[in-house]
Formats: C-alpha cells, structure tokens, sequence
C-alpha cells in the first residue's frame, strides 16, 4: 500500500470502498504543518496510498493582522496550495493527510481544516526552529491535539528531544519525536504518537 | 558530538489559549456566500447520483448553471466516490468553487453528499482507536 512511483494525479488501482456509492467509510484527517521545505510533502508522501495531489485555495488578502504581507497592496489575492494523501485503515475508514504551511497568514484555511481533525503534526527543522512558532501558537488557541516531529537533514547538529521541547516551551504531555520524513515507518510512529496524545486527551 | 548552538526560545502567548484566532475570509466566485446546507470539508465524500445522460434537464441556477464544463467534470469524477479535496486537485480547481458547485449540485439532487461518520468537532474515543489500530497493521 506504499507511495509507488507514479504521475501526478495517478491514483492508480481505485480502492473497494471507492466504487460502492450506496455508502461512504468514515473520513477523518490529520494535518501536518512546518515552515517552507521542512518536508511536509515528504511526510505525507511516505504513508500515502496515493502520490500526493495538490489543491489550492484563494485568499482576499485583508491589510490588518497580517503584518508579514504589508508589502502586498489592498484586496490583493493569493493563492495557497496543501498537499495531502490518502491512507484506507480499513473498508469503513479513510484517513487523510493535509500538509500545509505554517506561517501566519495561511490561519484562514486551518480554521476550515482543524475542524473534526484528529490532531496535527508540527514539523520542525531545528536550523529554522521560529518557522513552527506560529502553527504551535495556532493549534494551542484552538485546543487541537498536535505533536513536534524534528526532521534532521544531513550534516545540521542534533539536538535531543528535551531541548527542543524545552526552547519551544512545550507542556509535558505534548510529544516530541525525532523523525525522517523520508522513512515510512518513521512517519507512522509520528502518526500513532499522535493518535496515543489524542486518545489520552479526549473526554471519556 | 557536533558542537550545537542554543535554540531559540518560544514565548508561548498564554493569552491566545481558548481564543479563536483571527480570521480573514476565504476568497470565492461568489463574494463568500454560504447558501448550502451541506457539511462539505475537505473530506467530506461526495458522488454522483446519476449519469448525465439520464437528466431529465439541465442545470438551473445557481454557479453549476454557469460553469457547465466544470459541472460535468465534477459529474465524471464522482462516479467514483471522492472527497471534496480530491476533486479540487484532481479538476484543478480552487477549493471555495469547488464547494459552491457541490453544494449547488447537491441542492438540485446531482450529487450526493455522505455524512463525515462522526458528529461534533473532534473524532470521538471509539473513532481514535479504530484509527490506532488501523496504523498499527499498515
Ligand atoms: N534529511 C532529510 N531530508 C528530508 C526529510 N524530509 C524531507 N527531506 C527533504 O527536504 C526537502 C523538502 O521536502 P518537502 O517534503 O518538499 O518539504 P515541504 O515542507 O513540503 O516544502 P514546501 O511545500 O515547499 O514548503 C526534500 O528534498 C526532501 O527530500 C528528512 O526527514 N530528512
Ligand atoms: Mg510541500
């Protein structure tokens, strides 16, 4: 059920629940967030029985609030693209993948995407650790389950998982787990880390 | 050991815990109107009722009776189920006009929207450990 090698848009073999349109299994989502090139993509990529497909939204960019886009002029639009996959749990549950980025001025789609999402995965690359300041920011003011996953790139410094969690200020029952986006069963670990987190918090 | 710098240290806004962050308004064909009843997220299944060929009329109304190409294609894709994500990647199409033309199609009986399985705002304890164990198998 890996990421095969296949064309953007292949969806390749269509899964059995897919065909029966007299029901539909249960949909539920995680949302994977990180600064530019922090390797979400890749993240998602790794457990997606699908390549990963593209969709975009577009945005009325407002001037107030969003102090990183003074530079662009009023009621400018732009436009924001999310990545994600598709892992079929079983013929009745359908998880899904969003990858998308962090910074501030994409809030407007998480709002959309958290709701009735399982929980979030925070990538972090540890040489631009300020890029996931504003997604842990985010997902702390809505309350929504998230762990920190620190992706290590070749010849960068290692730093332990307590140190990370230390510097980002992170509650104790937060996770943080060293993984390689690159690696399938790096990413489902991360996955399951998170799913125990959301367990653990959820109401009885 | 590689020598390793100090991170740089989060000041986490306390204040912002429980408040809902501020929101600027997705862009639409429409002007943001929310007309539909239907919960359509992202993903949410959708799937065609019928084939095109046994309508009895053509769309009327609404941005489906615009945009009649891209209803069609939506129609195409949706003989097999799909979610509201994967017809705006697979069409290319922007998520906000994607979710407009569904909801237009679904008023008028074209398209039928399922139910996301689960009501409330977040999965419940049964749905998270159904997720569980169906990691621990991949
Ligand atoms: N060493 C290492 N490299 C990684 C890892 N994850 C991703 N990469 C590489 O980092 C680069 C960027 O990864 P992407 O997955 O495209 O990152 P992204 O966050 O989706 O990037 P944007 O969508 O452009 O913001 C790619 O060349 C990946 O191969 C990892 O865990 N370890
Ligand atoms: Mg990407």
């Amino acid at each position: 059920m890996g990421a095969k090698a296949a064309a953007p848009g292949d969806e390749g073999e269509p899964q059995g629940w897919q065909t029966d349109r007299s029901k539909a299994p249960v949909a539920t989502k995680i949302v994977v967030a990180g600064g530019f090139g922090v390797g979400k993509t890749t993240f998602v990529g790794s457990v997606s029985e699908i390549t990963p497909l593209r969709t975009e939204a577009v945005m009325t960019v407002a001037s107030e609030g969003l102090d990183d886009l003074v530079a662009i002029p009023e009621k400018a639009t732009t436009t924001v693209a999310m990545d994600f996959g598709r892992i079929t749990l079983d013929a009745e549950l359908v998880l899904y993948l969003f990858g998308t980025p962090g910074q501030k001025r994409f809030w407007f789609m998480w709002d959309d995407l958290v709701r009735g999402a399982i929980g979030a995965v925070v990538m972090a690359d540890t040489r631009r650790l300020t890029e996931c300041f504003p997604a842990l920011d985010y997902f702390e003011s809505c309350g929504l389950p998230y762990i920190v996953a620190v992706n290590h790139f070749e010849g960068t410094a290692r730093y332990a998982p307590e140190d990370v969690r230390e510097a980002l200020s992170l509650p104790s029952y937060v996770a943080v787990v060293d993984i390689d986006a690159r690696r399938r069963e790096s990413v489902v670990d991360a996955l399951l880390t998170l799913v125990r987190q959301a367990l653990d918090a959820a109401p009885a | 050991m590689t020598l390793t710098h100090p991170l740089p240290l989060r000041v986490p806004d306390r204040a912002a815990v429980g408040r809902r962050p501020a929101r600027v308004r997705p862009y639409s064909l429409t002007g943001g109107r929310h007309r539909f009843g239907h919960v359509l997220r992202v993903e949410t299944f959708v799937a065609a009722l019928d084939d095109p060929g046994e309508w009895p009329e053509p769309v009327t109304g609404g941005l489906a009776a615009l945009l009649m190409p891209e209803v069609r294609a939506i129609i195409g894709l949706c003989r097999r189920l799909r979610s509201v994500a994967e017809v705006s990647a697979l069409l290319k199409m922007p998520l906000g006009v994607v979710r407009v033309l569904l909801g237009d199609l679904a008023d008028q009986g074209r398209i039928r929207v399922y139910g996301i399985g689960y009501g409330g705002c977040r999965p419940d304890r049964a749905l998270l450990e159904r997720v569980l164990s169906g990691l621990s198998r991949l």
